[in-house]
């Protein structure tokens, strides 16, 4: 991301890690258009990708930098929205791609673009070991509490009760809160969570986990106006049942007015057991900066080792070891 | 391709030479057979790359329990390993063994049954079980010995553990220098070159552990000169150049980090993981990176992610895992993103035999994927080639921007033999290409309409920027919402394949380009084949044989060439219902696997014999069946002048040369 590449003193032919010699340059808006979006009239993916590209643009971020990776369903059709390197994968895939997009490329800023079924339920098993990898990204968590793409089946954050086609009486299962989840993971280093009717806050978070060094997983609750129009009507329209996570080392609530966030109690985000508690509150809704850390161990930091390292001495070296098993 | 002729005439135990009196022989078949966890695969290892060293051809073949702790002494536990060796190159692991070093009896069941030994094989058994406290133990040693006996074995039974006390407390572990050293007397091996295979064995042990292990060479050399009444001498075969001793896994690790990959992801799986045991060590030495990811789909994925942003990757797996590859290998076909995927067969479906050859994956790797999935798909047939062909596979990848599939199986992997030492290439080595702007007006997806070939632009192209997508897509990388786009892109995929089999050539025939039976094969089972010709052509059968490296897109000039022949058969180790079963009505017949496709390839009435016991074909097994569709009397076959087939040479897709 913003960082100078940790590689580069090892580069040699091949790394595209050095950026010495380009001239500065400042963008637009525009330079981060990759065509009109087509998601349904209302729907919340629209706030989200118009925060992405504002943060690109006031980051300064060179498009032909930008990895924007993603799975299959509504918003994983993100990346075509966007001017830049993009990656519309498979159905729960979208991590292990971004990890491995990040492994050889620490020039690279990689942005994934996720679902609460492609990243809760057919992704699940690469969600937590994201989480150890902790590589340098932005996993932005689109949960609309729907699949909406197939039109309306039950997805992992329904709600018991609520009616789908393929449970037409309601939802059965007990719903998993992506937010308490995450926070159980091994190595996981940031999670917030934000809303997609307060652009203010939704850039603060964003940009907080664009800015954090390691793999940011931002839960942003959004709106589906086709199938789950009224899912989040009632935070928006009573915000006091939201819980506003309140430090001076976590998310600005400030970018707008105050009442957005009426309701505010102070968390520190590097207490992780106060994360827990918070995230369990059923009283209101958290909102905010949960957990940060710093200092957890990066995968891409490793993997890197040795990117662009000479063809001479990788033939020396194969050489030795052809050498080994010489008769 | 080496042809190869290997005298291999069974020594009758009465023949079997008494010291004094050293019989020179052209080959030997050794196995060392034990419970789970003696020593046995170690011990041969040893002695297969002594055998190596003093230039002889070598293969071994590791005999493994699916279990990895089976109990003791049971039939189906037996763990150890055979080493052919010759005056020649060794391409496979032979018929019966003519001797065995038995550590109990009861192991010897299992070999008997899979039928490793003959009349003549002399076995060394060890003895003590005679004298065990245990009654049940004693009678089923006599029991063993005596049918042993009885099938003609020669067995001489000697106090190996006993003796191995001698000189270690702990027999368990001091047995496999023991017996390198027995073997070492037996054939006349040079004493200073096995001390040093001891050396390189235990080295990073410690000198105390080396030098116990010294001891136990020589006292096993001396053992075998005081107590075993056998002198065999196997002389040298000399090469030309330079040459390397390893196994199918490690030649392929080899080839990968020649190929210029330096991203190797993973999930382990036998019998694929030894490859990343090795690049695990050796990978990070230069400059790349293993992942060991969490699933089979996570590392494909990984490994596309990495290739599409512009660096050389590759996963590595066996079965169940290309299974599970599935979905993201047809992504790479849609997106045209290159990656090599090494393929290392075992037995099948489902888990089936974990650690068993198979070549049952050909028709899951061509047609695995929903719709249609070009590729390309290439079968090493020898050690050497499993290095060849990941280098092979990754220019072939890029060039064709796709995957490419190496199919090998659990006979290389685990084979070991001496092979040319390859000359790595610094131009292999580079990454893809240089980081210049992306040239304006120029598509994602610029297809030549003759070969469907396309440069792609990589992030960090400044004026490249573009998404890849698995849905169908114009040359723009835009999703495709007009009627044919979907056949456009159809058809350029299907070009490239069109593409590069135009730059092949025909494959080799072994024997004469024409006659009564050609048997056509691919992978592991070359040497077997090969040599299974061999003898039926020297008691005069007009018999030949072709070994196919390129499964998808086909090597050229097949049906020309069947047309030859009077009659064409595949030999495979995977499964087919078998010729003339009375509960398969003939049009039901489901045939082995790379019969079908030639069948429909050359629309030649192609048969096939194939069988899934779990092991490596045996020449005598393939000469038998192939006597069986042979006329008793060579029939005489009209030359067809001026056809002689061109030699088939991989190598020039390599160069860039078409013809």
């Amino acid at each position: 991301m913003s960082e100078s590449c940790a590689m580069s003193d090892n580069c040699r032919d091949g790394c595209w890690a050095d950026f010495a010699g380009e001239e500065p340059r400042t963008y637009t808006l525009g330079d981060y258009d990759g065509g009109t979006a087509r998601w349904c009239p209302g729907c919340g993916d629209f706030a989200v990708l118009s925060a992405m590209q504002r943060i690109c643009r006031d980051e300064g971020i060179p498009p032909e930098r930008l990895a924007v990776v993603s799975g299959i369903g509504c918003s994983s059709r993100f990346p075509h929205y966007v001017h830049a390197y993009g990656f519309h994968g498979l159905h729960g895939r979208a991590l292990p791609v971004a990890c491995g997009v990040k492994s050889r490329r620490p020039d690279l800023d990689v942005w994934v673009a996720t679902g609460d079924g492609d990243c809760c339920s057919i992704g699940a098993g690469h969600w937590l070991h994201a989480a150890r990898y902790n590589m340098n990204m932005v996993v932005m968590l689109f949960d609309n509490a729907i699949y909406g793409l197939t039109k309306k089946q039950s997805s992992p954050t329904t709600p018991i009760g609520f009616g789908t086609n393929t449970h037409p009486d309601g939802s059965w299962l007990p719903p998993l809160d992506p937010v308490r989840t995450m926070l159980g993971f091994a190595n996981i280093s940031f999670v917030a969570r934000t809303v997609d009717w307060h652009p203010p806050h939704l850039y603060e978070t964003l940009r907080a986990a664009y800015r954090h060094q390691g793999t940011s997983f931002v839960h942003i609750l959004q709106r589906c106006p086709t199938y789950t129009p009224d899912m989040f009507e009632v935070l928006r329209r009573e915000p006091e049942r939201m819980l506003f996570l309140e430090h001076a080392d976590g998310i600005s609530g400030d970018g707008g007015p105050r009442y957005a966030f009426p309701n505010r109690e102070a968390h520190d985000p590097t207490d992780h057991m106060a994360a827990h508690t918070f995230a369990a509150r059923r009283d209101a809704i958290p909102i905010g900066l949960f957990y940060r850390d710093a200092t957890a161990p990066r995968y891409d930091l490793h993997t890197a080792q040795g990117v662009g390292q000479g063809s001479a001495a990788r033939l020396a070296a194969l050489e030795r070891e052809l050498d080994r098993f010489a008769v | 391709l080496s042809q190869i002729e290997v005298a291999s005439t069974p020594q009758p135990a009465s023949t079997a030479p008494r010291r004094g009196e050293r019989l020179r022989v052209d080959e030997r078949i050794i196995e060392i057979v034990s419970d789970s966890g003696e020593g046995a695969q170690k011990a041969g290892q040893a002695f297969g790359a002594l055998c190596a060293r003093m230039g002889n051809g070598v293969w071994t073949v590791e005999i493994i329990p699916a279990e990895i702790k089976p109990p003791a002494r049971s039939r189906a536990g037996a763990s150890g390993i055979r080493v052919r060796f010759a005056s020649k190159a060794v391409t496979n692991m032979g018929d019966e063994a003519d001797l065995v070093v038995a550590f109990n009896e009861q192991v010897l069941y299992g070999r008997l049954a899979a039928g490793a030994d003959r009349p003549g094989t002399v076995v060394l058994l060890e003895n003590k079980w005679a004298a065990d406290p245990n009654e049940d133990v004693r009678a089923q040693y006599a029991a063993a010995v005596a049918e042993l006996d009885a099938q003609g074995l020669e067995v001489i039974e000697l106090p190996l553990e006993a003796a191995c006390q001698e000189i270690t407390p702990d027999a368990r572990l001091g047995k496999n220098m023991f017996v390198l050293g027995l073997l070492a007397e037996v054939f006349d091996r040079d004493l200073d070159k096995a001390l040093a295979e001891v050396r390189a064995t235990f080295r990073r042990k410690g000198p105390e552990v080396v030098a116990l292990n010294e001891r136990l060479l020589r006292h096993g050399a001396a053992f075998a000169a005081a107590h075993v009444p056998l002198a065999w001498e196997v002389p040298a075969w000399q090469s030309d150049g330079p040459l390397v001793v390893m196994n199918g896994n490690e030649a392929a690790g080899l080839g990968i980090l020649a190929s210029g990959v330096e991203l190797v992801s993973m999930y382990p799986i036998t019998p694929a993981t030894s490859v990343s045991h090795y690049l695990g060590r050796v990978l990070p030495r230069i400059g790349g990176c293993l992942h060991q990811a969490e699933d089979e789909i996570a590392a494909v994925g990984f490994a596309i992610g990495a290739s599409w942003a512009g660096k050389t990757a590759c996963t590595i797996t066996s079965g169940p895992g290309l299974a599970l590859k599935t979905e993201f290998l047809g992504f790479a076909v849609m997106a045209e993103l290159p990656l090599v995927v090494l393929v290392v067969q075992r037995g099948g479906p489902a888990t089936g035999l974990p650690t068993k050859v198979e070549q049952g994956d050909l028709l899951a790797t061509l047609f695995g994927q929903p719709g249609d999935s070009p590729k390309v798909v290439l079968a090493p047939a020898t050690l050497e080639e499993c290095y060849h062909f990941m280098v092979l596979a990754r220019k072939l990848a890029e060039e064709l921007r796709g995957p490419v599939i190496v199919l090998s199986d659990a006979n290389l992997a685990t084979g070991v033999a001496p092979f040319p030492r390859p000359q790595p290439q610094a131009a292999h080595l580079a990454p893809p290409v240089a980081q210049s702007a992306w040239p304006q007006g120029i598509a994602a997806y610029d297809w030549d309409a003759s070969t469907g070939l396309s440069a792609r632009p990589l992030p960090g192209q400044k004026g490249g920027e573009h998404v890849v997508t698995g849905l169908a897509h114009t040359r723009n990388a835009k999703v495709a919402y007009e009627p044919d786009a979907n056949q456009i892109g159809c058809t350029m995929r299907s070009r490239k394949l069109a593409a590069l089999g135009r730059t092949l050539l025909p494959p080799v025939v072994n024997g004469d380009p024409e006659g009564d039976l050609l048997v056509v094969g691919w992978g592991s089972t070359l040497g077997a084949i090969e040599e299974a010709v061999e003898r039926l052509r020297a008691e005069g059968h007009k018999v030949s044989s072709t070994h196919l490296r390129f499964l998808s897109p086909m090597e050229p000039g097949l049906a020309e060439l069947f047309g030859r022949f009077r009659r064409v058969m595949t030999v495979e180790i995977n499964y087919s219902d078998e010729e003339g079963d009375p509960q398969v009505p003939p049009a039901a017949r489901r045939r082995a696997q790379l019969c079908q496709l030639l069948r429909e390839h050359t629309l030649v009435d192609v048969g096939c014999w194939s069988v899934v016991p779990g092991s490596p074909l045996a020449p005598r097994q393939v000469a038998a069946v192939l006597r069986g569709y042979l006329p008793e009397t060579p029939s005489a076959v009209a030359g067809v002048p001026g056809t002689h087939v061109v030699p088939t040479d991989t190598t020039a897709v390599m160069a860039g040369e078409t013809r």
